[in-house]
C-alpha cells in the first residue's frame, strides 16, 4: 500500500518534508496503527505516539486523507492511496506525527475539571438518579485526544483564548452533573467574547470526534443556560 | 545530570500511583509524578467492567464474602491479611472516589450501579453475589480520568513523557530517588525524593496475544531487578477467556455478569460441563482453560476452529447500549460483528500480572534482608500491577484490580506521610549514583547488528508458545534456552537512530531490556513450581500441591535463584480461611 508521511525532526531537518513510503501489507482487519508500527519497524526514525491501540487512551490522533483520526480505530482497507498521514492541525510539531498538546490540555485545566460539591461527604455514596446520570453520557466519555478541537478554524486563530470544543464538552459535563454546584461559576468561567462565544457552530468537532460525541450541542446548551441566566 | 527535589516522587501515572499522589498532594509535601505517557493514557483507561465492594446496593453482601471469594478466587495463594485489608477498605474506597466525581452508572435508587462479575458468592461459596460497580464498561476511564481531575487540582507537579531509568540508592539500602529521561528532548535528569513509589503497571506486552496496551512493559520490574531485588510470584499470569480473537482487545466479564455466555462450534454452553454452579461466571482462569480445551479438541468456532463465541443479543440492544456501549463498539471495530445481531469471536488474551514487586499492606518493597525474609527497603513503595502484595494469589479475580489500585494506592500514600515525617531530611546521594543509568543510555548510542523491533516480536512469540495457559517442564526449559539466544541478540542490538527529540525507539529499547527480564522471570519461576494452582497450569503436575507449594516465590536476578516465602494465611482479625479443593 502507497503512503505519504509527514515528516520532520528538529535535529536533521531544516523543515518538514512528505515522504512516500510503500509498505507491503494485507489490509485485511487491520488498522491504520498497525500500519504505521510496520514502517517504523522497517524506519525507526519515524515517530508516533500511541499507547492502547483500541480507541480509549487517546495518543495516536492524527490527520488522515485530511480528517483527524485514532490510528488505531482507523480501518486501513477504508482509506483511499497514497494515504496521507499528517500530525493534528493547528499545534506545534515536535517530531513527525507528534504535536505539542500543551496548548490544548491548558485550556482542559482552565475549565477547572473537577467535580465542586463543598458540602460535608456522606458516609455512602451521594444518590444521583438514572436520569440525571443520563445527563452525564456523551459528556464524560471524552478521552483528550484532542481530534476535534484541533479541527476547530476557531481554535486555530485563538488557541490561547478560546477553550476549544474539548475543553468546553468537559466544562458541560460538570455543569450537568447534579452533584456538582459550580454551575454559575463555571459558567461565569466561559462566559467570554473568546471563551466561549468564538464557536461560531461550524461543527467540525462533531465530524472529527472518534467517540461520537458531539461538543456542538454541549456547547450550545452552556450557552442557553447563559441565556436563561439573563432572563 | 541535571536534578530535580521533591519530597514524594511517584513513578506511574495510572490509578495506583495517581491515587497514592492525591494522598500526598493533599498534604504540605512536595509530590511529583513522573509518566511516561500523559496520564490519562495509562492502561487503566482500558478497564472495562468495573470495580468490586460489598456495597450491597442490588443484593445482601458483606466484605467478609468479597474476603472469601478474593482467597478462593487466588487459589489460596493470596496473603490474607492484605486480603482482609483490601476487602474491608473497599467500600471507603469506592464511595471516595463517588465523592471525587467518578461518574458511576446508577441504580433506580441512586445508588451505584452494581453487576455480577465471575468468582462472587454470597454465604462463602453459595449463590452468585453482583459485587462490582460500574460506570457503564468503561469504568477504568472514568476512575483514572476522575483521579486525574483530582490531582490537578490538587497541583500535583507532573513530569509528563519522561521515561524513569533506574533506581537510585544508597550504600544502606535507602532509595533517593530515579534517574529519568525527557522523552521530548532526550535529556537525561535526577530526580531526588526521600519517598518513591513505583506505580509502573503491567507487563503484559511480554506475550504476543496480549489485551494490555502497547505501553504495559514492565519498567517498574526492570528497574527493581536491576537494583538487585526480587520479584515474586511471576509464574503467575491470567489469561483472559474473553479476548476478541486475532486482536485481543478486551471484551469485559461484565458481558457474562450481564448475561451473556459462551459457546462452541456446535452451539453448545460448555461452560456448564467445567463449573456446573458459577458456569461462565467462573474464575477467569477456569473459563480460559476450558476455552483452550474446546479448542484444542476441536471444537473451536470458525474456519480454523480456533476460537469461541460469546452470545449476548439475547440481552436487547437497549441493555447493551446502556450497560455495554464501549463493548458494542469494540466488536464493530476489530471484530466486525455487531453483538446486537450476532456472538463475538473470542480467544484467552494475556491479561493480568498477579506476581511483581513484593510488598506489605502499607506498599513498601520488602525483600529478605539481615533481620528477616521480609524487611521493608527503606523509601521504596510499590502499588498496582507492578506489586505483589499480594492480594490476587494465583489468580486474580475481575473488579479486584481497580480496587487493589485504589486501595493501596491510598495505603500507600498515607504510610510515605507517615515515612516523611519520621525521615525530615533527605540523605546524601552516592556520587556514582547515576552511572548505571548513563551506561544504558550511551550503550544505545552504539551500532549494532541486530533490531530492536526483530527481538521484540520474537521475544513475545517465544512467551506465547512456551509460557502460555498450558505449560511442562520441557516446553519451559525450551523457552528458557530461546531467551538465552534472544539475549545474546540484545547484546549486539542498535539503534539505526540515534537522535535526541522524541526518539521513541530508543525507548522501545529500553522497554525491551525490561521486558527481557520480566520473561526470565516468569520463565525461571514457572520452571521451580511443579504444581498446578490459579493460572499456572502445569500439565506435567496437574494438582495442587499445598504440602509443598503452598508458598511465594521470589525470583532473584543473580544466579535466576528462587526461593520461597511463606503464604500469610492469618487475616488481620477473621478467622482464617483453610485452603480446600476449588470448584465453581
Amino acid at each position: 500500500m502507497k503512503f505519504r508521511l509527514y515528516r520532520y525532526s528538529p535535529e536533521t531537518d531544516a523543515k518538514p518534508r512528505m515522504q512516500d513510503v510503500d509498505l507491503d501489507i494485507d489490509p485485511a482487519g487491520k488498522m491504520l496503527l498497525d500500519a504505521l508500527i510496520a514502517i517504523k519497524a522497517q524506519d525507526e526514525t519515524l515517530s508516533l505516539r500511541r499507547s492502547c491501540r483500541e480507541g480509549v487512551c487517546g495518543s495516536d490522533a492524527m490527520n488522515v486523507n485530511g480528517k483527524n483520526r485514532l490510528a488505531c480505530i482507523t480501518p486501513l482497507g477504508e482509506l483511499k492511496e497514497p494515504i496521507e498521514v499528517r500530525p493534528l492541525p493547528g499545534l506545534p510539531v515536535i517530531r513527525d506525527l507528534i504535536v505539542d498538546m500543551e496548548p490544548f490540555y491548558r485550556q482542559y485545566r482552565s475549565i477547572k475539571p473537577w467535580l465542586i460539591n463543598d458540602e460535608p461527604e456522606p458516609e455512602v455514596e451521594r444518590l444521583q438518579s438514572p436520569e440525571d446520570r443520563a445527563l452525564l453520557d456523551g459528556a464524560y466519555e471524552c478521552i483528550l485526544c484532542a481530534c476535534c478541537t484541533t479541527a476547530c478554524p476557531s481554535f486555530w486563530w485563538n488557541p490561547d483564548k478560546f477553550v476549544g470544543p474539548a475543553g468546553l464538552l468537559q466544562a458541560y459535563r460538570f455543569i450537568a452533573d447534579s452533584r456538582d454546584e459550580a454551575t454559575s461559576a463555571r459558567l461565569d468561567n466561559v462566559e467570554d467574547p473568546y471563551r466561549l462565544y468564538r464557536c461560531h457552530g461550524i461543527m467540525n468537532c462533531v465530524d472529527a470526534c472518534p467517540k461520537g460525541l458531539n461538543p456542538t450541542e454541549a456547547i450550545g446548551r452552556i450557552k442557553s443556560l447563559l441565556v436563561k441566566r439573563r432572563v | 545530570m541535571n536534578t530535580r527535589r521533591f519530597d514524594a516522587l511517584i513513578v506511574g501515572g495510572g490509578g495506583a500511583g495517581l491515587r497514592a499522589a492525591l494522598q500526598l498532594a493533599r498534604s504540605d509535601y512536595k509530590v511529583a509524578v513522573v509518566s511516561k505517557v500523559f496520564p490519562t493514557r495509562s492502561h487503566t483507561v482500558s478497564a472495562q467492567g468495573g470495580i468490586t465492594a460489598a456495597l450491597a446496593n442490588v443484593d445482601d453482601d458483606r466484605w467478609e464474602w468479597h474476603m472469601y471469594d478474593t482467597v478462593k478466587g487466588g487459589d489460596w495463594l493470596g496473603d490474607q491479611d492484605a486480603i482482609e485489608f483490601m476487602c474491608r477498605e473497599a467500600a471507603t474506597a469506592v464511595y471516595e472516589l463517588e465523592h471525587m466525581g467518578l461518574p458511576f452508572s446508577r441504580l433506580d435508587n441512586g445508588k451505584i450501579y452494581q453487576r455480577p462479575f465471575g468468582g462472587q458468592s454470597k454465604h462463602f461459596g453459595g449463590d452468585q453475589a453482583t459485587r462490582t460497580c460500574a460506570a457503564a464498561d468503561r469504568t477504568g476511564h472514568a476512575l483514572l480520568h476522575t483521579l486525574y481531575q483530582q490531582n490537578i487540582q490538587h497541583r500535583t507537579q507532573f513530569f509528563d513523557e519522561y521515561f524513569a531509568l533506574d533506581l537510585l540508592r544508597d550504600a544502606d539500602g535507602y532509595c533517593l530517588g530515579v534517574t529519568a529521561m525527557s522523552i521530548e528532548t532526550g535529556e537525561p535528569l535526577l530526580i531526588e525524593a526521600r519517598t518513591t513509589l513505583l506505580a509502573t503497571g503491567g507487563a503484559g506486552r511480554v506475550f504476543w496475544n496480549s489485551s494490555n496496551a502497547m505501553i504495559n512493559t514492565g519498567d517498574g520490574l526492570g528497574m527493581v531487578l536491576r537494583a538487585g531485588l526480587p520479584l515474586q510470584d511471576m509464574e503467575f499470569w491470567q489469561f483472559h477467556p474473553t479476548g476478541i480473537a486475532g486482536v485481543g482487545c478486551l471484551i469485559t466479564e461484565g458481558v457474562r455478569g450481564e448475561g451473556g455466555y459462551l459457546l462452541n462450534r456446535h452451539g453448545e454452553r460448555f461452560m456448564e460441563r467445567y463449573a456446573p454452579h458459577a458456569k461462565d461466571l467462573a474464575g477467569r482462569d477456569v473459563v480460559a482453560r476450558a476455552i483452550a480445551i474446546e479448542i484444542a479438541e476441536g471444537r473451536g468456532c470458525g474456519p480454523r476452529g480456533d476460537y469461541v463465541d460469546i452470545k449476548l443479543d439475547h440481552l436487547g440492544e437497549k441493555t447493551i447500549a446502556e450497560k455495554l456501549p464501549g463493548i458494542r463498539d469494540l466488536a464493530i471495530r476489530f471484530a466486525g460483528v455487531d453483538p446486537v445481531e450476532k456472538p463475538i469471536p473470542v480467544a484467552p488474551t494475556a491479561h493480568y500480572m498477579m506476581g511483581g514487586i513484593p510488598t506489605n499492606l502499607h506498599g513498601q518493597v520488602v525483600a529478605p534482608a539481615r533481620y528477616g525474609p521480609e524487611e521493608p527497603v527503606p523509601g521504596l513503595y510499590a502499588v498496582g500491577e507492578c506489586a505483589c502484595v499480594s492480594v490476587h494469589g494465583a489468580n486474580r479475580l475481575g473488579g479486584n484490580s481497580l480496587l487493589d489500585l485504589i486501595v493501596f494506592g491510598r495505603a500507600a500514600g498515607k504510610h510515605m506521610l507517615e515515612y516523611l515525617r519520621d525521615n525530615p531530611y533527605p540523605r546524601p546521594m552516592p556520587e556514582s549514583a547515576a552511572d548505571a543509568s548513563q551506561a544504558r543510555l550511551v550503550r544505545w548510542d552504539q551500532s549494532g547488528s541486530e533490531r530492536v523491533a526483530a527481538i521484540s516480536d520474537d521475544l513475545r512469540r517465544l512467551m506465547q508458545t512456551h509460557a502460555g495457559v498450558f505449560r511442562t517442564d520441557a516446553v519451559l526449559r525450551e523457552g528458557l534456552e530461546k531467551l538465552n539466544e534472544l539475549e545474546g541478540r540484545l547484546a549486539h542490538a542498535g539503534l539505526t537512530d540515534t537522535s535526541h527529540v522524541f526518539n521513541t525507539a530508543r525507548i522501545e529499547a529500553l522497554e525491551l531490556e525490561n521486558l527481557m527480564g520480566v520473561a526470565r522471570a516468569t520463565l525461571v519461576s514457572a520452571i521451580s513450581r511443579t504444581e498446578s494452582r490459579g493460572a499456572h497450569t502445569r500439565e506435567d503436575f496437574p494438582a495442587r500441591d499445598d504440602e509443598h507449594w503452598l508458598k511465594h516465590t521470589l525470583y532473584s536476578r543473580a544466579g535466576d535463584q528462587v526461593d520461597a516465602k511463606p503464604v500469610r494465611l492469618k487475616p488481620l482479625t477473621v478467622e482464617s480461611i483453610r485452603p480446600k479443593e476449588r470448584v465453581y
